[in-house]
């Protein structure tokens, strides 16, 4: 009868265990916040060329993370991409008509994030607006078709 | 010619034969899973969940920290070249819990816990315990089988949890201990590229379904097998091998179902 009791105490430590170990995943690893999930809004914006972006990837704002890339798609009526931006709530109605959204790189291989920076409209972007002033993203092969298309010239 | 007609006549057999023991194991599988669990079956699973279980925790924590450490060291010396040597932890975290401890943690799961299911259920049978339980009126799939089947469902999960948590220390003890990458940049890239639904859920529904498939193949062969020794040595070989293949198997098909790329 002893024997079965340390089994089932060792059973309970061995569940037990496993839901911490659940835990350590979701808070350290995955970086789950307990918090609700915060309220959130939806901005568009149009790219000649969005490079390497990614879904998911960081839209940042003055370098502090501000929201997520929710969708790209191909635009059919410009043949430009449509990203789609998923923001912080508390931005809604913060950000000025004439904010510019621009692709860029995190280092010299690193992963590509969008940066937004507010202009000096005093109208406010709502929710579901677009945002007209884009800057693509650089690449690189154009940048070095430029440059030597200069020297040829220069 | 009758020759040829014969080994023609062999390979239809053996192929009836396997399907018919597919169709054995899935009405075995149907027969035992919805065992009613009464008071006394509850405290035989949980006898089950410390033998198939909690045993198997050494091996499999062990495993996990040296496939950690391994990881975070090659990972290390190709990540450095490119000056990415921030992105260890997220490259230790993501190869553990998408692909790594699912399918290692069943692969040993397989060999610790499988096999040993089999051997004891073969004997059983070979001993005819199975057949003077029926005798007596007792249900040797809710007796015997039912309890070591769901036992084998709730332990795998949570011994492929514990593989990933240990294996990720370990990737933190050479990365950041011994190889001197930025503690801040190994917790904080992992953090954010890691997202709890998609890496660590998809990483326990594979266990899960491992962990349904090595103990449903582990018990069937055991109830299965030719009762004679070499009928449980073949059986205890066959588990392993099989549930190692479907293992591998349905891991590729799992993996392209979650994480996409061929569509």
């Amino acid at each position: 009868m002893k024997r079965s009791k340390t089994m089932e105490l060792g059973v309970g430590l061995f569940m037990l265990a496993g839901i911490l170990g659940l835990v350590f995943l979701g808070l350290r690893v995955s970086g789950v916040t307990l918090s609700a999930p915060a309220e959130s809004f939806q901005l568009e914006a149009n790219f000649a060329n969005v490079g390497g972006l990614r879904p998911r990837a960081r839209v940042t704002m003055a370098g502090v993370t501000v929201g997520r890339v929710e969708a790209i798609e191909l635009d059919t009526e410009w043949f430009d991409a449509r990203v789609t931006l998923r923001l912080d709530g508390e931005l809604e109605g913060q950000l000025s008509r004439d904010t510019t959204a621009a692709i860029l790189t995190a280092g010299l291989l690193g992963e590509q994030y969008v940066g937004l920076s507010v202009g000096g409209d005093p109208e406010a972007l709502e929710a579901g607006d677009t945002i007209t002033d884009t800057q693509s993203a650089l690449v690189l092969e154009e940048l070095i078709q430029q440059f030597i298309s200069n020297m040829v010239s220069g | 010619m009758t020759k040829g007609i014969e080994s023609l006549a062999r390979w239809g057999r053996k192929g009836c034969d396997s399907f018919e023991s597919l169709g054995r194991a899935g009405i075995f599988l149907a027969q035992s899973a919805v065992a009613v669990p009464s008071r006394e079956g509850l405290r035989l699973w949980l006898h089950q969940i410390y033998f198939v279980g909690v045993l198997s925790l050494a091996i499999v924590l062990v495993s996990g920290l040296f496939i950690g450490m391994v990881l975070a060291l090659q990972g290390y010396t190709i990540l450095v070249d490119f000056g990415a040597e921030q992105a260890l932890g997220q490259m230790v975290a993501l190869s553990l819990l998408r692909e790594l401890a699912p399918v290692v943690a069943a692969l040993l799961f397989a060999g610790r816990a499988g096999s040993a299911l089999t051997a004891e259920i073969g004997l059983m049978k070979a001993t005819e315990q199975l057949t003077s339980m029926e005798m007596i009126g007792v249900d040797p799939l809710r007796r015997i089988v039912a309890p070591r089947l769901w036992a084998g469902f709730v332990s795998l999960p949570v011994l492929t949890i514990g593989f990933s948590v240990v294996g990720i220390w370990g990737g933190y003890l050479v990365g950041v201990e011994w190889l001197g990458v930025f503690e801040g940049s190994y917790w904080s890239n992992m953090q954010a590229s890691v997202s709890f639904l998609d890496d660590v859920g998809n990483g326990i529904i594979k266990s899960l379904v491992f962990a349904l498939v090595v103990t449903w193949i582990a018990v069937f062969q055991g109830y299965d097998l030719v009762p004679t020794s070499e009928g449980i040595s073949r059986a205890t070989t066959r588990t392993v091998v099989y549930s190692s293949l479907a293992v591998l198997g349905l891991d590729f098909v799992l993996t392209v179902v979650m994480f996409g790329g061929l569509s």
